[in-house]
């Protein structure tokens, strides 16, 4: 398959899943109990007569039949024009592009603490299976797996910023600092504890899936014949193990990018981080619609990205698919 | 060379809850090997074959409880020796392509058993070219994966993983099956000249004509155990020891054809006294006593009390 038709292939989809994405998020919200009027003129509410509410609605075309205003807000959509934010009173696409540039960073940090850590566990316990370090390992995941987002984040929270106070409660800098004045260091320094929790729970997954696919690579006839040829365990696993176990864990590395960007909701909301997640919340609880909309838009797009990451990924590390492909 | 006797490989198992079970899937067997001299292990599947290859190189699952004595050069085979030989003095030649690393090109493969016996890489390199050349492998193939490779190349690739070894004896677990006949006798062939040039080849196989067309010596394995080792002349020859062979080579096309009815006993539940005994057409009161003793009889060793007349 050449480059030319993955590609088209891939925006194809791509645009079939924003279009479904599009019908959903716009039937759902219009069968919503949020009064769209009500939500753009907020208090002010009480001040307006039920003839001004009617003009205003028949303006807003909300007299239209369902289809017919999907049809209008697609087109705007096309455009490029998400709408603005009600609650940062600015264009959805500003606030999605500097929220989620504070969020990226947390982000790609949990990424690689989670897929480097997740890793190196679950290969220490898939060759060691069944042992004392294999155990502990296991029960740390587990434990891990099993315990909600936000009471990780409080209980990380609670240690180290309240009672050995090494790190900072909350916010993305130090209160009352400009953000021109914010030093890397402080910068960094603020980062640390929500990234950490975020990829606490990815570590988890990643790891106890890593030792699970090591544990079937170590039994399959190839890892026989190198021991039979005297190679030693980690000798195994450093040229057989290692080469054989990226691929799946590369799939889940990126697959696991959405539940990070759905952990991330939950971990901002408790740092109170400014970032794309503790929007999200913001955006929900206000009923700022249009904000709301932008993000899942944003949501699908990264998280499609990410796959697509992957798929992209699997010819580089297979000589099956690379060579194989290209052969049939 | 090799001197296995009473070696027996019992497998401990949980069945349904914590109840254990014992498989015992070797039994009793004996078995040598000379240097310079092909011994095919000729048996049905599920007989245990390649678990006799994998007690020798000591790489059988924890599970497994072996008992009896294995020496080599002389020396006892403990799990110790047998880690520092394996790959070294012993080599492995396994039964299919699915043996070598799907992900890692072949040379590469190739290249890494020189280096586990302390070639530099360069070195490595340069003996497996030599070796690839040997076997009229084109150069090209070191940079293919094993899923590139015909059945024919497979075969010589992995012929070459054991030749880039100073392994005295080497092993070939079912180097046959499903192979063009041509590539069967190439593939024999090669073992053929590793023998000659001094090496001790245990052929283990199903395919009692390819077994016949390349050892000098045939044991006859039946339900784990041996139950007769035989000059390869002994075939033609009439000269046949065990009901067992005897009924294997009349099986043949090219002899009588009529097949060996029955099963062999399944490892669960042996029978007390001789393994072959209820597929047996000379079976007596005695047979059912006890194991038969492995006796020299004309020439050859033979696990059957009968085997005289």
């Amino acid at each position: 398959m050449s480059i030319l038709t993955f590609t088209i292939q891939k925006l194809l989809r791509l645009g079939l899943l924003l279009l479904a994405v599009a019908i959903f998020t716009f039937v759902l919200l219009s069968f919503s109990p949020i009064d769209p009027v009500r939500a753009y003129i907020g208090a002010d509410m009480l001040q307006i007569s039920p003839e001004q509410r009617q003009l205003i609605a028949e303006r807003w075309g909300l007299d239209q039949p369902l289809i017919l205003r999907f049809g209008d807000w697609l087109g705007q959509l096309l455009q490029g024009n998400l709408g603005t934010s009600m609650v940062y009173n600015q264009p959805v696409g500003e606030v999605i592009a500097t929220r989620f540039w504070v969020s990226l960073q947390m982000l790609a940090i949990a990424w690689l603490l989670s897929g480097i850590l997740g890793l190196g566990l679950g290969i220490l316990a898939g060759a060691l299976a069944g042992s004392w370090t294999d155990r502990i390992i296991r029960l740390y995941a587990y434990t891990l797996a099993s315990s909600p987002t936000f009471w990780v984040a409080l209980l990380l929270l609670i240690t180290f910023s309240v009672s050995l106070k090494v790190t900072p409660i909350c916010c993305a800098a130090p209160p009352g600092v400009l953000a021109a004045d914010v030093t890397i260091w402080q910068h960094l320094h603020h980062l640390l504890l929500p990234s950490i929790t975020l990829s606490i729970i990815g570590i988890a997954n990643i790891t106890l899936h890593t030792r699970q696919k090591l544990i079937d690579v170590l039994h399959s006839d190839y890892i026989l014949f190198a021991h039979a040829q005297g190679e030693s365990l980690w000798g195994v696993i450093r040229y057989h193990g290692f080469r054989n176990l990226i691929l799946p864990a590369l799939t889940l590395q990126f697959a696991s990018l959405s539940e990070l960007f759905g952990g991330s909701v939950l971990v901002e909301q408790v740092f109170a981080y400014p970032g794309l997640g503790e929007a999200t919340v913001q955006a929900a609880l206000r009923s700022d619609i249009p904000l709301l909309v932008g993000i899942v838009f944003f949501s699908a797009l990264f998280v499609y990205s990410g796959n697509t990451l992957a798929d992209l990924a699997y010819p580089i590390v297979d000589p099956r698919i690379r060579i194989g492909g290209s052969q049939s | 060379m090799l001197t296995i006797s009473n070696l027996s490989v019992t497998f401990t198992q949980y069945d349904q809850g914590l109840r254990r079970k014992q498989l015992t899937v070797i039994t009793d067997l004996d078995l040598t090997v000379q240097p310079g001299e092909v011994v095919a292990v000729v048996g049905a599947s599920g007989s245990g074959k390649s678990l006799l290859a994998h007690a020798i190189l000591g790489i059988l699952p924890d599970n497994a409880q072996v008992s009896g004595t294995m020496e080599f050069h002389g020396e006892r085979l403990t799990p110790k020796r047998c880690k520092a030989l394996r790959g070294k003095d012993i080599a492995l030649i396994p039964q299919s392509i699915g043996y070598l690393d799907p992900l890692m090109t072949v040379g590469r493969q190739v290249q890494r058993v020189g280096q586990l016996n302390g070639l530099s890489a360069p070195a490595a390199r340069r003996l497996r070219d030599r070796t690839f050349t040997r076997y009229d492998l084109p150069p090209t193939a070191s940079r293919h994966y094993p899923f590139q490779l015909s059945g024919g190349m497979a075969r010589r690739v992995l012929v070459s993983t054991a030749v880039m070894t100073q392994a005295h004896l080497l092993i070939a677990d079912e180097p046959t099956p499903g192979l063009h006949p041509d590539v069967v006798t190439e593939t024999l062939n090669h073992l053929r000249e590793l023998a000659q040039e001094g090496r001790g080849v245990i052929l283990i196989t199903h395919d009692i004509e390819a077994a016949l067309q390349v050892a000098d010596r045939v044991a006859v394995f039946y339900a784990g155990t041996t139950v007769e080792i035989a000059d390869v002349q002994d075939f033609a020859g009439g000269n046949l020891r065990h009901p067992y062979t005897q009924a294997l080579w009349r099986s043949l096309p090219q002899n009588d054809f009529v097949p060996v009815p029955g099963n062999q006993p399944s490892p669960e539940n042996l029978p007390r006294g001789c393994l072959y005994g209820d597929r047996c057409s000379w079976v007596t009161e005695a047979c059912r006593e006890a194991r038969p003793p492995s006796q020299f009889i004309r020439q050859g060793w033979v696990r059957c009390i009968h085997a005289e007349r």
